[in-house]
């Protein structure tokens, strides 16, 4: 795959206080702040309607900013649309040309870029190998499968070799099976030819999967940029440990702090963990499923209300005072009979304090 | 099937037989010698009294089905025997129907065959009608019982059903035209005669590239291309400025797709008279400034295109609105990411995208302006066309049918052909978006180097569109175009003034007449062309069955027929027996149907397939059969469909001429040949007081149909609502 002439001019996105309003006051895009660094791959991730969308085609230049500025490689694009733009996008629907050939799709943009009929020819036929089409040049795009279009689009999109390329929900319209493939594929195109990619998604597993960096949006603001990892063990707030992964959101309430550590108590059961500057007082614990211990000598007195084997381990509904959370276990050989009794505590790892609320 | 049996017998025992005078809704035959008189006799008493013995063998089939009455369907023996009986029944009924006419036998081997009795019948009435049906459905249900289409009776039927009147009422009479066109005076049939009449120089004649005239084959064609080519740009250039530009009136142009609807055809003839013609305004002004002479430019090609382009623009705009915004725009957004500018975008993905409707668009301006019949009669001077020639052919005083045929013929072949063109020119490419998911974005807007000028030719035509239309109103209410201009509500009064006595009110205008036969006829046929149009409709999108696309081309098939063609076909087919409906207003109606069917056709499959195909099936798996599905989630849902094809064909009925003109009589008398009638003695005053009214009781049909639509709300995801009303 490495022995490609397709070149990598990856360059920075920078994002200053850029905000998109439509018609008067529909605030799709509140003032942000990003910057996505040269071979990296970001994503944008949060639910339908945050906004994401609306920043991915800002960057492409097909919405314009309404205010601030964006910043690609060390040129201000702001006011340049999306001819002018050094961007390509791979559109959710894939948006090929339905009258061209697959090899005239892959051209397209070539011919537009100043190079001759021949070196555009051999450069499409060359992205078309690298996303594993070759021999398919003169089918029409309504003679491949979904999974195929795809690629035909990621190709189109490569061969400009651009400075940034975007993905808008690019596995939306494919199975589940397909997916993870294609998804692996994306990723690892993007690592060998060290591309700046900012990639859009609603779902969170795929964001962890691909990124090097999680960008999660919110009513039109980011709520939170970090590393898969960062997002996951340490959100900042209960709608990021919510959105990335699922977690239980218990109330508790932190009764010492000391150093960086703090005790929270809940039911009179008490558990140590980073305190990350919250003061004494009521606090949101956020507990992923895997964390949660069952079946200890102390802790939180709870039952099992449901219990649901789906091979590879026991899914646990458990409900107490502190309400209902969702737990699931790895030994599937002793499952808990749902109505039995139990206590349930916390993991050393994992556990994190929220703000209340 | 115990029902359509019971019909059989009513129809063979009780009812009259024969068409009776007075038309279908006269019923004055129950009261003068019922059942006995031989006019009005059912075919059991005739025959009882030893008349019409062929109707005799008719009681073999229907006595077959009583046979099966208590078995069960899966019985082989019930399908056999319902088929048998069917077939039997309904072949019997057709071999004796044109075998038999008034004269007595219709081929010479009959008369060889049985002598030369002193038989004759007229052309089939309630009975007959009541018997047919039956057979054809116990042809059916026979059928479905055999295990076709999944065995759904239904279905079955409805096919069938469809089949034998669009056989009856298209296919029928344009063969029966064919035919006619190698009959001789004497009545044999001869290819010579056929080919002295096309190859006529009057039909081919190529004089106009030497100062002579050409033949009207000719002109219809280049006037059909130009027509064609014009209205395709224009409706171009109307739709990206309502789509693809910021201008500010693009609501007053979106307004003009209403006009040709609402339009009698020869009405812009009428008005670009008022201004071009001899003593039209603008002629008069110029004339006066330059101290020239009036011409009669305007009457010819030059006068007839212009009516044409002006009145099928708007169709063109309203085909080709559609195909512009359906460019995904997410297609544009690409080549734009792509690096192609504006004008490329526009030029290698915008405008491939809309090549389907542009070859539509080009194809329906061409089908018009041959069809169109009304501005070449008014403005068409020494050009003639087909369909005028056609007219003449049959009315004028050389009554020729043959000649008739032969020009309908090459009418037909012309728009048939380019119905073909257009399939070729689209090949075998795709141009529909390959997924329809996520289209999210905005139509980019259009290059400068092209907005300019298209949005200048744009408002001009519509301004010039405005003018006409304002000279129609204007011109209802002057007393006589260019000689006396002082206004008066004369031809109004004249036309439509009421007097108020003491049995109520008495419509003593002289349009009236022709006003309450239109809007009456026009009534009629609007339901019934809805349900035939509808039903089809759900045949072609919900079932699968054999010769589907068959089925497809013969149902569309008669809008490729100008109008002129099927007027002459049917009075050619429909003058004997046995459907002798000519001069009555079953022929209008039955016209209506099958011109506008297709318009029902398409409504109904344009949002059908917008309704998911498990809701039928879901209501199949709870127990519904495919009658109670169609009428109980299938209706209910297309009740805007409905809507729009009830009015939309209550309208078309309404401004239809090409083919009235050749159907109507002194007893039902339409309003658009009417004023044509008034145009041919110079009474414009009356003719355009008449279309002015016209215009505003379609215009009122139309906008009721836009507040029941707005009200008739469905509950949908919100994502097709916005895709309908965008």
């Amino acid at each position: 795959m490495t022995d490609t002439n397709i070149a990598s001019k990856a360059a920075p996105v920078r994002f200053e206080g850029v905000s998109k309003v439509f018609g008067k006051d529909v605030v799709a895009v509140d003032n942000i702040d990003l910057h996505v660094e040269a071979g990296k791959l970001a994503t944008l991730l949060g639910p339908s309607g945050c906004g994401k969308t609306t920043t991915l085609r800002m960057i492409a230049g097909l919405e314009m900013a309404s205010s601030g500025r964006i910043v690609i490689g060390d040129r201000d694009v702001t006011k340049l649309p999306a001819t002018d733009r050094d961007v390509s996008m791979v559109f959710q629907s894939y948006a090929l040309f339905p009258h061209m050939s697959v090899l005239e799709n892959v051209m397209y943009g070539l011919t537009f870029s100043g190079f001759d009929k021949g070196e555009a020819r051999s450069r499409a036929l060359n992205g078309l190998e690298l996303v594993g089409l070759k021999g398919f040049d003169n089918r029409l795009p309504s003679e491949l499968s979904g999974g195929q279009q795809q690629r035909v689009a990621v190709a189109r999109a490569l061969v400009l070799e651009p400075q940034v390329l975007l993905f808008d929900e690019p596995l939306s319209n494919l199975d589940a099976k397909l997916r993870r493939q294609v998804r692996e594929d994306i990723r690892s195109i993007q690592q060998d030819l060290g591309l700046t990619v900012v990639y859009v998604t609603h779902d969170q597993e795929e964001a962890l999967a691909v990124s090097d960096e999680i960008v999660v949006m919110r009513n039109a603001a980011i709520a939170q940029i970090g590393t898969p990892r960062q997002l996951y063990d340490a959100p900042i707030d209960r709608f990021v440990a919510d959105f990335i992964g699922e977690a239980n959101l218990i109330d508790c309430k932190i009764v010492e702090v000391d150093g960086d550590q703090a005790t929270i108590e809940i039911e009179g059961h008490r558990h140590c963990l980073l305190s990350r500057d919250l003061p004494v007082g009521p606090a949101t614990l956020a507990v992923r499923p895997s964390r949660i211990l069952i079946g200890s000598e102390t802790g939180i007195p709870a039952r099992v209300a449901k219990a649901t084997y789906v091979g590879v381990r026991m899914e646990y509904t458990l409900t107490g005072a502190f309400g209902q959370v969702f737990a699931v276990q790895d030994d599937v050989d002793d499952p808990l009979q749902p109505g039995t009794d139990v206590k349930m505590a916390f993991a050393d790892r994992g556990p994190v304090l929220l703000p209340e609320g | 099937m115990i029902f359509w049996i019971i019909i059989g017998w009513v129809g063979y025992c009780l009812l009259p037989w024969y068409m009776v005078e007075g038309g279908l809704w006269s019923f004055e035959w129950l009261f003068s010698g019922y059942p006995f008189d031989e006019d009005f006799a059912p075919a059991l008493f005739l025959t009882a009294q030893g008349e019409k013995l062929w109707l005799v063998p008719l009681l073999i089939p229907l006595a077959l089905p009583l046979l099966v009455l208590g078995k069960p369907k899966s019985d082989p023996i019930y399908a056999k025997i319902l088929i048998l009986a069917g077939a039997l029944g309904f072949g019997w009924l057709i071999a004796q129907g044109f075998g038999i006419g008034i004269r007595g036998f219709n081929f010479d081997w009959l008369k060889a065959l049985f002598g030369e009795p002193k038989i004759r019948q007229f052309g089939m009435g309630y009975g007959a009608m009541l018997c047919a049906s039956a057979f054809l459905f116990l042809l059916t249900q026979g059928i479905a019982a055999r295990g076709a289409v999944n065995g759904d009776v239904f279905v079955v039927s409805a096919i069938g059903g469809v089949i034998t009147i669009v056989t009856a009422f298209v296919f029928f009479p344009i063969a029966n035209m064919l035919f006619s066109a190698f009959v001789t005076e004497k009545g044999a049939y001869s290819v010579f005669v056929f080919a002295s009449k096309f190859f006529d120089d009057r039909l081919w004649g190529l004089g106009c590239f030497w100062g002579a005239k050409c033949g009207a084959a000719w002109n219809s064609l280049f006037l059909a291309i130009l027509v064609g080519l014009i209205t395709t740009v224009l409706g171009l250039c109307f739709a990206l400025v309502v789509t693809r530009s910021g201008f500010r009136f693009k609501r007053g142009m979106r307004a003009l797709t209403v006009l040709p609807i609402i339009t009698p055809p020869f009405v812009i003839g009428l008005a670009l008279i008022l201004l071009f013609g001899l003593s039209g305004s603008v002629t008069v002004f110029f004339a006066d400034l330059f101290g020239v002479q009036p011409t009669r430019w305007l009457y010819g090609m030059p006068g007839v295109l212009i009516a044409q382009t002006l009145a099928f623009t708007p169709i063109a705009f309203l085909v080709l609105i559609g195909v512009v915004e359906g460019v995904s725009p997410s297609m544009e957004e690409a080549a734009q990411t792509l690096r192609a500018n504006r004008w490329q975008t526009f030029r290698t993905v915008s405008l491939p995208l809309m090549r389907p409707g542009l070859a539509n668009a080009f194809l329906l301006g061409f089908i018009e302006s041959m069809a169109d019949f009304g501005n070449p009669l008014v403005l068409g001077g020494n050009f003639d066309v087909l369909s005028t020639e056609i007219f003449f052919a049959i009315v004028g005083a050389q009554y020729d049918q043959g000649r008739a045929a032969v020009l309908a013929m090459v009418l037909l072949f012309f728009t048939l052909s380019a119905f073909y063109a257009q399939r070729a020119w689209l090949g075998k490419k795709s141009y529909t978006t390959v997924s329809g998911k996520g289209d999210a974005g905005v139509h980019p807007l259009m290059p400068n180097g092209l907005a300019i000028p298209v949005v200048a030719i744009a408002t001009i035509w519509a301004l010039f569109t405005a003018v006409v239309y304002g000279m129609i109103i204007y011109g209802s209410v002057v007393e006589l175009w260019g000689v006396n201009n002082t206004l008066t509500f004369k031809h109004y009064v004249t036309a439509f003034s009421v007097r108020f006595e003491e049995e109520g009110i008495r419509w003593t205008g002289a349009a009236w007449d022709s006003f309450w036969t239109t809007i009456s006829i026009a009534a009629i046929a609007a339901p019934l062309t809805a349900a035939v149009g509808l039903v089809t409709a759900y045949l072609l999108t919900r079932q699968n069955f054999a010769g589907k696309n068959a089925f497809e081309f013969g149902t569309m098939l008669s809008f490729a027929i100008p109008g002129t063609v099927i007027g002459v076909s049917y009075i050619l087919a429909f003058n004997v027996p046995p459907i002798e409906i000519t001069g009555t207003g079953v022929i209008l109606v039955v016209s209506f149907i099958f011109r506008n069917m297709p318009v029902g056709v398409r409504a109904g499959i344009a949002s059908m397939s917008q309704l998911d195909r498990s809701l039928d099936e879901s209501s199949l798996t709870l127990g519904a059969n495919s009658w109670q599905t169609f009428r109980r989630v299938i209706l209910p849902l297309l009740k805007p469909a409905i809507l729009a094809a009830l009015v939309y064909s209550f309208v078309r009925a309404m401004t239809a001429i090409s083919a009235v003109i050749f159907l109507v009589s002194a007893e039902y008398d339409m309003a658009t040949s009417y004023i044509i009638g008034r145009v041919e003695n110079n009474d414009y005053g009356l003719a355009i007081a008449y279309s002015t009214t016209l215009i505003f009781v379609m215009l009122a049909a139309v906008g009721l149909l836009q507040f029941l639509v707005g009200r008739v709300q469905i509950g949908r995801r919100t994502q097709i609502g916005a895709e309908r009303t965008t």
